[in-house]
């Protein structure tokens, strides 16, 4: 791309009536004519993401043939908010929704007892009424490898931040990763029974970044705003009546017992210049033109494009479909 | 502590753990391990172990580093460095 060019985040605006409709015609022909299949089911977390794909859905299938879910459990620490604000947006798109409290389904497969041990591999001393989380340093002020540390507080309030041991990183990583796998499960339980689709709901960033679980939140029949930058899924949420109080939420993963952000977890910046970085790195911007608009310098710019890169190798994982040793004679 | 025994014991190290025993994958001595798919970052934080570990140091946050740590070159180095303290 040349230089010449302003970067700025007018980039990244769309005209979102006319990306709604487009999106909307799709959806239709995925659902009713490649699937054959009635409606969609969608998970709302209370979060951007799949408040605009529900308003999609609603909006090209008809409200009646999409079936929310609303999927709490024991750790989420934004629990009772996103449950409101789920039915808030329910209740707004003429959605019908249904709550599945999974917490019991967890249990029962071991993820807070297995991830607890994780944890208790680096601080022995946690227990019942601790909570944690994993964070990661900062790719702006270092050039640090993103290594996890867990953040632990005791029920008297100490704070204890120690870094993993690569099995206890894995460990809790892999504990935690039930949460997604088990609401992807419930999805498709009602989609089986109501002879519906699921539908995913990452956006841009989190599709191309791996910010996802394989067999869990990755998992889906159609994923309706993979191409659309997170700025831009908040201009289209609004633009489709997404509810204030949901357009104005700070983005969050909602996995860990205490709150934690996404920028702590996974990406390098907050998602508006996440995505202008990702924007600038697909059109070959340099990395000083690009770090004048965000407030960054060439170097800090670097680091984000090299952080941009190294998720991609590991995205390729996840993104992976299963691999046949021999083809299959007869199947598309 | 000779640079050339540290990076032997690296290298063997590398092939051992992330090639599974596959000499005949070559990569050379100074080549990333980020750039060139070998090790991530999750790899990353068992080389630290290992090196924690094999050669008895304590590797802070701060040294956590490419410079430090991304080519068996580079990770020889800073152990012998570390070890010269």
């Amino acid at each position: 791309m040349s230089t010449d060019s302003k970067i700025s985040f007018d980039l990244l605006k769309i005209d979102c009536e006319k990306v709604a409709l487009d999106i909307e015609a799709k959806l239709r022909r995925i659902v009713f004519k490649r699937f054959r299949k009635k409606g969609v089911v969608v998970g709302i977390s209370g979060g951007i993401d799949s408040s605009c794909v529900a308003a999609l859905c609603a909006r090209a299938l008809g409200p009646e043939r999409v079936q929310g879910l609303l999927m709490p459990e024991g750790d989420s620490t934004a629990s009772e908010e996103s449950t409101q604000l789920g039915k808030l947006l329910a209740e707004r798109l003429g959605v019908a929704v249904i709550t599945e409290d999974i917490t019991a389904a967890l249990e029962g497969a071991g993820c807070y007892r297995r991830r607890d041990e994780a944890v208790r591999a680096v601080i022995p001393e946690y227990g019942s009424g601790w909570k944690s989380k994993i964070v990661l340093p900062s790719v702006v002020d270092t050039d640090q490898y993103r290594i996890f540390s867990v953040v632990a507080v005791s029920p008297e309030g100490k704070e204890i931040k120690t870094r993993l041991s690569p099995a206890a990183s894995l460990g809790i990583v892999a504990a935690t990763n039930f949460k997604q796998r088990v609401r992807k499960m419930m999805e498709y339980y009602h989609a089986d029974r109501l002879n519906y689709v699921v539908a995913g709901t990452p956006n841009r960033l989190e599709y191309d970044q791996g910010f996802f679980v394989k067999g869990g939140d990755g998992l889906a029949d159609l994923k309706p705003i993979a191409h659309l930058y997170k700025s831009q899924v908040y201009a289209l949420a609004e633009h489709l009546g997404v509810p204030q109080e949901i357009c104005c939420r700070p983005p969050t993963t909602d996995t860990y017992s205490l709150p934690q952000t996404q920028e702590e977890f996974y990406f390098s910046l907050p998602y508006d210049k996440m995505d202008l970085c990702l924007w600038a790195k697909n059109h070959d911007v340099p990395a000083g033109d690009v770090g004048e608009a965000l407030g960054l310098t060439e170097e800090q710019t670097e680091r984000v494009y090299r952080d941009i890169e190294g998720k991609r190798r590991v995205a390729s994982y996840l993104h992976a479909g299963p691999v046949l040793i021999e083809p299959i004679e007869g199947l598309g | 502590m000779r640079d050339e025994d540290v990076l032997k014991e690296v290298r063997e190290y590398v092939i051992e753990n992330f090639l599974l025993g596959d000499e005949d994958e070559a990569f050379s001595d100074s080549e990333s391990f980020l750039e060139s798919g070998l090790i991530d970052s999750t790899g990353i934080l068992e080389v630290i172990s290992f090196l924690e570990e094999t050669y008895r140091i304590e590797i802070a946050d701060e040294e956590m580093i490419p410079d430090n740590l991304d080519s068996v070159e580079r990770v020889a180095r800073f152990v012998v460095s570390k070890k010269a303290l």
